[in-house]
């Protein structure tokens, strides 16, 4: 285990992965001055014959430092937060006619239905390809998440997109992937005794090559 | 000053008096002391059974493809042919969250030293309501047994997680448990009513039962800190049980509360629980911070900083911790829209958080101290927690949240709280409490091993999760082998799987600590740390009804090193600075 | 509850919210069961806005006209309850008798009304088109039958605690030394009856 971030192949995982280091940075700092103050306190006072402890009930000064900088710090990156949040998942955020997927969730598989050549889903061209997720790169997609029995999660953890699929709701995510390749779908929540092998493959291609595959798919129907 | 008020005579205390039957003095006994050491017993006993739980997962999490040890014991529709079902894996999963929450942390806390520690350190003789206070510890015994009960029926035990997420939850048919799930809600219900009856109790005593001299803001941190869980008790768990029955009748009788072909709403059931299940976080956590704040203020032989700060922390982390429980749900299909106003309440909450944790290193600082068993769980409790709270600002940052959560990293989150915090904090406070419980001190050379082996395999389980989840580690799976990206961190998980098992033996060190000490320790002093609260002002153990006299309060409950006293390090809450050292002179 | 003050006399005690120790536990204790119906209503709410066409119109299923009676029988109850505390206070025992019975009387008598309004509900009514109005019959069914159900689990714990009360009341027990046992009773009492007032207005009227 090496202590990093998975390969990131997302627009949002770019943001996601600096924000998460900011955070880990900050913290970092935090921890450190924290446990190194307890070490150093726990040797420097510790007990010894005739020392006697310096009576004291406060310092309204520290007090107030101490919870002035930890809120300033915090009230900032609540902020920064709130902005990246609404980039990703804002009402606004989910991109016009964007490629869109129907993901649809079940005990313990992914059924993913396809927008057909026309591009676009809810029309009669539209297939179905179970446990396969195929999707162009380099353009945003749209996925709406759907549930048939109980709360799955779609996780890909390349893509850093996680989102819960609930049974009667249609949830809408979007993202963009930057590169190619073969990953998973891996379901995040615990969804029955399959849970852990709740697993689709994931396939990111050229634009081209997405088209030709979804062609040959529509054409193997 | 404070008003004393004095009423009618001592006819009730003394009719109490009586010589007792074995039955009516230990097993259904009205004083709040023995209720206490049942409850202690309860739940180290439940402790024990959550801890195992922890290994056998832990064991198939390390080494999915090799056979159980041991497995052959356990019936077919647990272990089939030597291995680990995952139906049974998520039933360990399932209850040992459950249990470790709702039968033994939150009763250690709240049942145990609420009902110890509330009448002793006011100066009451006992709790405002002895019969309701035995009836809220025998609540919990058919709660535990229908717990128990619930790993052996068809089926198995509750399999949807601690959280219960409808619909797994409410669908026998798409979980393939009935009665285990039953039993658990059931349990669940009973717990809420014990809890409740246990707040109403605990905060009726302290309103009104407080010793003469005893103002509000003369209260110990730890009376403090139990009197506002209880009122989060109160408030919280009622929602709880609520949601559970209609859970119960969605499971039973065919309702669709949360079930969205009935029109009902899976999400309704994560806000009701989440409504209940952050104040729960703080019930856990809160009576720790507590017993933190006492025992570093003794073992620093000073008063606590910011005694002050400390209360408004306190109070506030309760209030706040009502309007947070959205953080719980970012990735949950939840309105986006409300992930601002739950992220920025989030981030508040870890204001008081961090002020407490400075104010415990303000008490350190300057201090004199004594690196006694109890003071080193208290002191490692500090550092611990500080992880725990640190991690707990990456979920509340909600892009963040979209990769972390239901990774390793919370698993790892929750517990440096709940373990690095509440746990290492009950160890602390066990170890310090218990010659005032049983007249006997705890070996301190035994403790101290304890401490360590505890300290050092703790962060050997805990810290390398983490990175478990930052590699996308998903919780509550049985086997990570089919997971690409999950290649990489099979030595890292069964390198945590053999410190769990160190972490779990060092806990047998402490429980014969624990059972040998109260047969055979050394015989305890009143008050052996030399501290200054009231219950350190009377026998060890003290007798039925707490006093022989009615103390009286002067100051506030942390008055170590005063520089008016001379000879000793510590004045207690019903001593005066002029009677102690005449020439000293009034503070 | 017997002996009112008997927790805490004897004993000097710092000044808490002067009043006494079992009429703060009801207060206390009423404030979780404000947060248990909470729990429940909120659900309701949440339920029906989500879901709006699952629930009937008012008086389509229920008997509005009976509920309202017995809504009345439940505020007189809560009127002969507050007789009953005054005359303890004032020592009439010839009233307190009266008064402690009747409000016994009348919460069982809304018992019985509600038994009588979930018979008709289950075995004679029609909803959507299927025999029986029942917890089964989608959220509407549900939510109605789970909070009167509750409601009604209340009152009859407090027509046990009543029925106590009465008994006490013909051996003589309250007085104006002792009236707090009725005091907190009462409390419970006037407490589960504006959980009803509540209920009945969302349930049947709204
Ligand atoms: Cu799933």
């Amino acid at each position: 285990m090496d202590w990093s971030l998975p390969l990131n192949l997302s627009t949002q995982g770019v943001v996601i992965d600096r924000l998460f280091w900011i955070i880990a940075v900050l913290t970092g700092v935090a921890f450190i001055l924290v446990e190194a103050g307890i070490i150093w306190f726990s040797i420097k006072y510790r007990r010894r014959d005739g020392q006697k402890a310096h009576y004291t009930h406060g310092s309204k000064k520290a007090e107030i430092i101490w919870t002035a900088v930890p809120a300033v710090i915090l009230a900032v990156l609540g902020i920064y937060s709130g902005g990246v949040w609404a980039d990703i998942r804002g009402a606004s955020a989910l991109p016009q006619d964007a490629l869109t997927f129907n993901v649809v969730a079940k005990q313990f598989e992914w059924n993913i239905t396809y927008p057909g050549s026309d591009g676009r889903i809810d029309t009669a061209d539209d297939f179905v390809v179970r446990n396969q997720f195929h999707f162009p790169a380099n353009e945003p997609v749209i996925v709406r998440l759907e549930s048939e029995d109980v709360i799955h999660s779609f996780f890909v953890p390349e893509l850093r997109v996680k989102q819960d699929a609930v049974p009667g709701m249609t949830i809408p995510i979007w993202f963009e992937a930057t590169g190619t390749g073969e990953y998973q779908i891996a379901c995040a929540e615990l969804c029955g005794l399959g849970h852990y092998s709740m697993d689709a493959q994931v396939v990111i291609h050229d634009r081209a090559d997405f088209d030709a595959w979804s062609a040959g798919q529509a054409a193997g129907n | 000053m404070a008003t004393i008020v004095a009423e009618g005579t001592g006819q009730a205390i003394l009719e109490e008096h009586h010589p007792q039957t074995f039955l009516r003095k230990y097993m259904f006994s009205t004083d709040h002391k023995i209720i206490a050491i049942q409850f202690l017993i309860y739940t180290l006993f439940f402790l024990m059974i959550g801890g195992f739980l922890a290994i056998m997962m832990r064991y198939q999490i390390a080494w999915p493809d090799q056979t159980l040890p041991g497995g052959g014991i356990l019936p077919e529709s647990m272990v089939a042919s030597g291995y680990m079902l995952p139906e049974f894996y998520n039933s360990l999963v399932t209850m040992h969250g459950s249990i470790m929450v709702f039968l033994a942390i939150m009763p250690m806390l709240v049942g145990v030293y609420a009902n110890y520690l509330i009448p002793l350190q006011i100066g009451a003789d006992d709790m405002a309501f002895p019969r309701l206070n035995m009836m809220s510890f025998w609540l919990m015994v058919p709660a535990g047994l229908l717990t128990l009960a619930s790993f052996f029926v068809v089926g198995g035990a509750a399999s949807s997680g601690w959280t219960l997420y409808a619909p797994l939850s409410a669908r026998p048919d798409l979980s393939g448990v009935e009665l285990g799930q039953i039993y658990w809600l059931l349990a669940l219900v009973l717990i809420g009513l014990s809890s409740i009856l246990g707040s109403v109790n605990y905060i009726t005593t302290v309103i009104n039962m407080r010793a003469p001299g005893m103002t509000w803001f003369r209260m110990p941190l730890t009376v403090w800190a139990l009197f506002i869980t209880a009122i989060l008790g109160l408030l919280a768990m009622p929602v709880l049980s609520a949601a559970g029955i209609m859970l119960l009748f969605d499971q039973t009788i065919g309702t669709t509360f949360f079930l969205p072909e009935g029109g009902g709403q899976p999400l309704l059931w994560q806000h009701l629980f989440w409504f209940f299940g952050h104040p729960e976080v703080y019930i856990l956590i809160l009576p720790a911070m507590g017993f933190t704040s006492e025992i570093i203020a003794a073992g620093s032989r000073k008063p606590v900083f910011g005694y002050h700060a400390m209360v408004w922390a306190i109070i506030s982390i309760a209030f706040l911790g009502f309007v947070v429980w959205g953080h719980h749900m970012f990735q949950s299909g939840m309105n986006p829209m409300l992930g601002l106003s739950f992220t920025i309440s989030t981030l508040l909450i870890a204001v008081p958080s961090a002020i407490k944790t400075f104010n415990w290193m303000g008490t350190m600082w300057r201090g004199n101290l004594h690196f006694h068993t109890a003071m080193l769980f208290a002191v490692g409790f500090v550092a611990m927690f500080a992880i725990g709270g640190l991690s707990g600002i990456f979920m509340a940052s909600t892009p963040v949240d979209i990769y972390i959560h239901d990774t390793y990293f919370i698993v790892a989150h929750i517990h440096y709280v709940l373990f690095g915090g509440s746990l290492f904090a009950l160890f602390g406070a066990i170890y310090y409490w218990f010659p005032k419980m049983f007249g006997r001190m705890m070996n301190e050379k035994l403790g101290k091993v304890h401490f360590w082996l505890t300290l050092i395999f703790f962060n050997l389980v805990f810290f390398p999760m983490h990175g478990v989840g930052m590699a996308g580690m998903m919780r509550r799976i049985y086997d990570s082998s089919g997971y690409a990206h999950l290649q990489g961190i099979q030595d890292t998980n069964a390198l945590i799987t053999f410190a769990a098992l160190g972490l779990y033996a060092s806990g047998f060190l402490f429980a014969f600590n624990f059972f040998w000490s109260m047969k055979k320790g050394k015989k305890a002093e009143a008050n052996p740390w030399n501290a200054t609260t009231l219950e350190w002002q009377t026998p060890s153990p003290p007798m039925h009804g707490n006093w022989a006299e009615t103390p009286v309060v002067y100051h506030g409950p942390h008055e170590f090193s005063h520089p008016d006293v001379e000879d000793k390090d510590w004045l207690a809450q019903n001593e005066r600075p002029d009677v102690v050292s005449p020439a000293g002179g009034g503070h | 509850m017997a002996h009112a003050a008997a927790a805490t006399a004897g004993r000097a005690h710092e000044r808490g919210l002067d009043v006494y120790t079992q009429k703060v536990g009801m207060w206390i204790f009423l404030c979780s069961e404000v947060m248990f119906f909470a729990g429940l209503i909120g659900s309701y709410i949440v339920l029906r806005f989500g879901a709006s066409d699952a629930w009937g119109e008012p008086g389509e299923v229920l008997n509005v006209p009976v509920t309202a009676v017995n809504t009345f029988i439940l505020i007189c109850s809560s009127v002969t309850m507050v007789k009953a505390f005054a005359a303890a206070q004032e020592g009439d025992q010839k009233s307190i008798k009266i008064y402690t019975l009747a409000t016994a009387a009348l919460g069982a008598l809304f018992l019985g009304v509600q038994g009588y309004e979930y018979t008709e509900l289950i075995l004679h009514s029609e909803w959507q088109g299927s025999h029986g109005f029942t917890p089964q019959a989608g959220l509407y069914g549900a939510t109605f039958f789970t909070m009167t159900g509750f409601h009604g689990f209340h009152v009859f714990l407090g027509v046990v605690f009543l029925s106590w009360a009465s008994i006490r009341a013909f051996r003589g027990h309250w007085g104006p030394n002792n009236y707090q046992g009725l005091e907190v009773l009462g409390l419970y009492w006037h407490f589960v009856d504006l959980v009803w007032i509540i209920l009945f207005t969302i349930v049947y009227l709204i």
